[in-house]
């Protein structure tokens, strides 16, 4: 039989009954469909898909495996490279990375292997059959390393260090491990259960947990710089960005991390069963164009919104939300105004938002991102009306830890500067990764980061290298 | 970790815990809170780190709405779920000389360690307690060994004079030159303390309670307004110069759930059945 030039289907849930719930969209693979799909790879020789990889995945190795039916094998193979296949399966932006140089993709006509469904059938495949695939882990280096936040740099660089041998004590300031993957990523998109399971792996490994720890305030960071020989900073880029216009403290104008928290960390879509309560709007409106802007909308509407409109000061071609989620958001009627800036909230006497007044925008000349700066035209003012806004303009360092380390350099942004390829920082035996250096990125970085910081880290404490000599 | 160790009634609705965590004892200043959750279905909350002694700390929280209802039900050697801290910026403790200070409502627990780290830097200490009744008026007895000097108000004048502690300031800025006050209750207290403050252009620090949920920086639940500029109590604050905040912002974001939560307790009433004993 002929591969198909486009991917396997996924099944997945209606649009109209998904809205009705916060289970996951997409159902995964069969395995007679994983077969299929495995089928259409080509096992390049050249491989390249995995220069598309950030963390380096043997793709046509695993995917080889799935072919032969041989699943465990397939699993062994991309835990190698990938402490969390479950997890990037299901949220990494392959259409930018691994699929966009998958030689399949370039065929006129043709689309490109579909190498995260593939990996996310593994990953689950493995779960579903409860079989741990063998992991050696190093005899006892008897040296202890402190890492600092449990998102996916935390949890990589912990899970790379136990398993050669060190003591990994992960302290986290939320109550549960997973960091933007808990708090985050809705239940639909990422199921709270399956970071549980991979967390859970990391345990595994004798990687100790400790949570309600806010670094910097429970513990000083004299005292971990003493008890430790070495620490990974991996606390993220948590704090939430403003626009500040008017109107912005005005009851139900919610940054996404905050409406987004409710939701999914404190479940406040089970209110009153939790305690947690978050305002279900009727008319919302999602300021932001990226994949956190896409999660707010789609967690409104799931919340029984009327309508929920996503306003973007660019246009289509320019989001930066993943292609997948934007077509997801737009199946579930989502509405979009492209071109089209909020400057201030309206508000009633109860100190209720109501409106936003916003003005259209034209594309001018290219920024220093690339991208065509959006240029205001005056008079195009207009008011929509709004119960509830969500801010989802991005968001910054957080600041409370890092102003305590005394001698940490940091960029102009507050972002920790840490070397790209050890992510050793400014002080000894401090290293740092994700998107506390890089700024907002993405899951699968952030573990590239933590990957390449239990390397390094591993050096300098075998005596190998130095890093600041 | 988290057991209760001691519970103590204090005023009707009232309670004082005495909660085992050794980070929190260990390395908790003045002015500082935490976060609880109490079980895996309720929501985080801030309360204030009212003291500390051994391996434990004290909370003292006045039974509101649901979720400080079902705390202050919690017996003896019950734990606590989860506790975050300590959180928030530290009080800005030195000398200043004569300092005021105003507590009301359960904020008079808050104020206590201030209390206690300004004596030990030498200040003079002018306090003013205020409350419903009498039986409101806590914690006395460790404020009376403080002070240099003591004032109680009552709204029912069953106790001190007859009034507001604004009335209790006032008494206090007549009779002393006042360097710096700190003042902690309920927002709408805060607000007129921060008034009377400014009448007599002293300066003055608050203690600001908007709602929260992590407490940690990366929501912005707790935004308050400050001199013109957004703020997030729980890691700029919780302490603001009073004069700067917009208060009557602070007090409509203080109802924004004000449907959910009394719904939320109602629900819960019917439940557990009478809580009037509280
Ligand atoms: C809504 C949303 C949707 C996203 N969707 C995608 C997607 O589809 N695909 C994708 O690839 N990426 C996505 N991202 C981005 C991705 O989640 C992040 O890039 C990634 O999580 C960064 O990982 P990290 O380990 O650096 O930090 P985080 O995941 O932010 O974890 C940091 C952890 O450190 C903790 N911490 C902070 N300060 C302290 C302290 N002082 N002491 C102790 N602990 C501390 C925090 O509580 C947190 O748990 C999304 C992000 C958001 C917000
Ligand atoms: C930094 C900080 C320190 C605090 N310290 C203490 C303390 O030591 N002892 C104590 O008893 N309480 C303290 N509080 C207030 C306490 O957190 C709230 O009373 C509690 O969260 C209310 O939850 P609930 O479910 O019981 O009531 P809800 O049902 O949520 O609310 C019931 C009523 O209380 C009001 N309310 C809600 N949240 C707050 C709040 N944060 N502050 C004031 N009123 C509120 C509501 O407007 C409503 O009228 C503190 C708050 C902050 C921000
Ligand atoms: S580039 Fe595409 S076809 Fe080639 S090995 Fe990678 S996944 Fe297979
Ligand atoms: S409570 Fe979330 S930022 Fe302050």
């Amino acid at each position: 039989m002929k591969p198909s030039p486009k991917k396997t289907p996924m099944r997945e849930q209606e649009a109209k009954e998904r809205i009705k719930n916060f289970f996951e969209v997409p159902f995964g693979y069969s395995e007679e469909e994983a077969v299929l799909e495995a089928g259409r790879c080509l096992q390049c020789p050249a491989k390249p898909c995995v220069s598309g990889c950030p963390v380096g995945i043997d793709i046509p190795g695993f995917i080889r495996k799935i072919r032969e039916r041989n699943f465990p094998e397939a699993a062994r193979i991309l835990k190698l490279y990938n402490n969390l296949p479950a997890i990037c399966g299901r949220v990494c932006p392959q259409e930018t990375q691994c699929e966009a140089k998958c030689v399949v993709g370039k065929i006129p006509g043709s689309e490109p292997v579909a190498i995260g469904r593939l990996e996310r059938f593994v990953a689950d495949w493995e779960a579903e059959h409860s079989i741990q695939s063998q992991v050696e882990i190093a005899p006892a280096k008897h040296k202890k390393v402190a890492v600092v936040g449990s998102g996916p740099a935390g949890l990589t660089v912990a899970a790379d260090l136990a398993k050669r041998g060190y003591e990994v004590h992960i302290f986290e300031t939320l109550h549960k491990p997973g960091g933007v993957l808990v708090y985050g990523i809705p239940e639909f998109r990422l199921p709270k259960s399956i970071v549980e399971r991979e967390v859970n792996y990391v345990k595994s490994l004798s990687v100790q947990i400790f949570l309600n720890m806010p670094v910097g305030r429970a513990i000083p960071v004299k005292d971990l710089l003493r008890e430790y020989d070495a620490i990974f900073i991996g606390v993220g880029a948590g704090t939430p960005k403003f626009m500040g216009i008017e109107g912005t403290n005005l009851n139900g104008v919610y940054s996404a991390n905050e409406f987004l928290t409710r939701v999914n960390l404190m479940k406040a879509y089970l209110f009153p069963e939790y305690d947690t309560p978050v305002r279900r709007g009727k008319k919302v409106i999602v300021v932001g164009g990226g994949n956190v802007a896409m999660d707010a909308a789609r967690s409104a509407l799931r919340l029984g919104a009327e309508s929920v409109t996503v306003v973007y000061r660019r246009t289509e071609q320019e989001m930066p939300a993943r292609r997948e989620e934007y077509l997801h958001a737009l199946e579930e009627g989502i509405k979009f105004y492209w071109l089209t800036q909020p400057i201030r909230y309206v508000g009633n006497e109860k100190g209720e938002v109501v409106g936003v007044e916003c003005i259209s925008m034209r594309l001018g000349e290219p920024d220093e991102s690339g991208r065509r700066r959006p240029i205001p035209i005056e008079d195009s003012r207009f008011i929509l009306e709004a119960d509830t806004v969500i801010e989802a303009i991005g968001t910054e360092a957080n600041r409370f830890l890092l102003s305590q380390f005394d001698g940490l350099k940091l960029n102009k942004y507050g972002y920790i500067i840490a070397d790209e390829n050890t992510c050793a920082t400014s002080m000894r035996k401090v290293f740092a990764g994700g998107d506390i250096v890089t700024g907002a990125a993405t899951v699968i970085e952030a573990m590239g980061a933590g990957k390449r910081a239990a390397e390094w880290i591993d050096r300098f404490l075998s005596g190998e290298y130095d890093p600041w000599k | 970790m988290n057991l209760i160790r001691e519970k103590r009634k204090l005023a009707p609705g009232v309670y004082e815990f005495w909660i085992e965590n050794n980070h929190i004892v260990k390395y908790a200043q003045p002015g500082q809170f935490v976060v609880m959750r109490l079980h895996e279905k309720a929501e985080r909350i801030p309360i204030t780190i009212a003291g500390k002694k051994d391996d434990s700390f004290r909370a003292v929280v006045r039974a509101v709405g649901k979720s400080t209802y079902e705390l202050c039900m919690a017996k003896e050697g019950d734990s606590i779920m989860d506790i975050a801290g300590p959180l928030g910026r530290p009080s800005e403790i030195g000398f200043y000389g004569n300092v005021m200070l105003v507590g009301g409502g359960v904020g008079i627990a808050t104020l206590l360690p201030i209390a206690e780290a300004l004596k030990a830097q030498g200040n003079r200490l002018y306090v003013v307690l205020g409350g419903r009744s009498k039986e409101y008026v806590i914690m006395l007895e460790e404020f009376s060994k403080l002070a240099d000097q003591i004032v109680i108000t009552t709204d029912d004048g069953s106790f001190g004079i007859k009034g507001v502690v604004t009335d209790g300031m006032q008494m206090l800025f007549e009779r002393e030159k006042i360097d710096i006050v700190w003042a902690v209750g309920p927002t709408i207290m805060m607000k007129f303390c921060s008034m009377k403050a400014k009448e007599h252009g002293v300066r003055i620090w608050v203690s600001l309670n908007p709602i929260m949920v992590d407490g940690t920086g990366m929501c912005g639940a707790c935004r308050v307004t400050v001199n013109g500029k957004i703020r997030f109590a729980c890691v700029d604050g919780p302490e603001f110069e009073g004069e700067l905040v917009d208060w009557d912002e602070l007090l409509k974001r203080l109802a924004q759930y004000r449907n959910e939560e009394e719904h939320s307790l109602k629900l819960f009433m019917e439940r557990v059945g009478d809580l009037s004993w509280l």
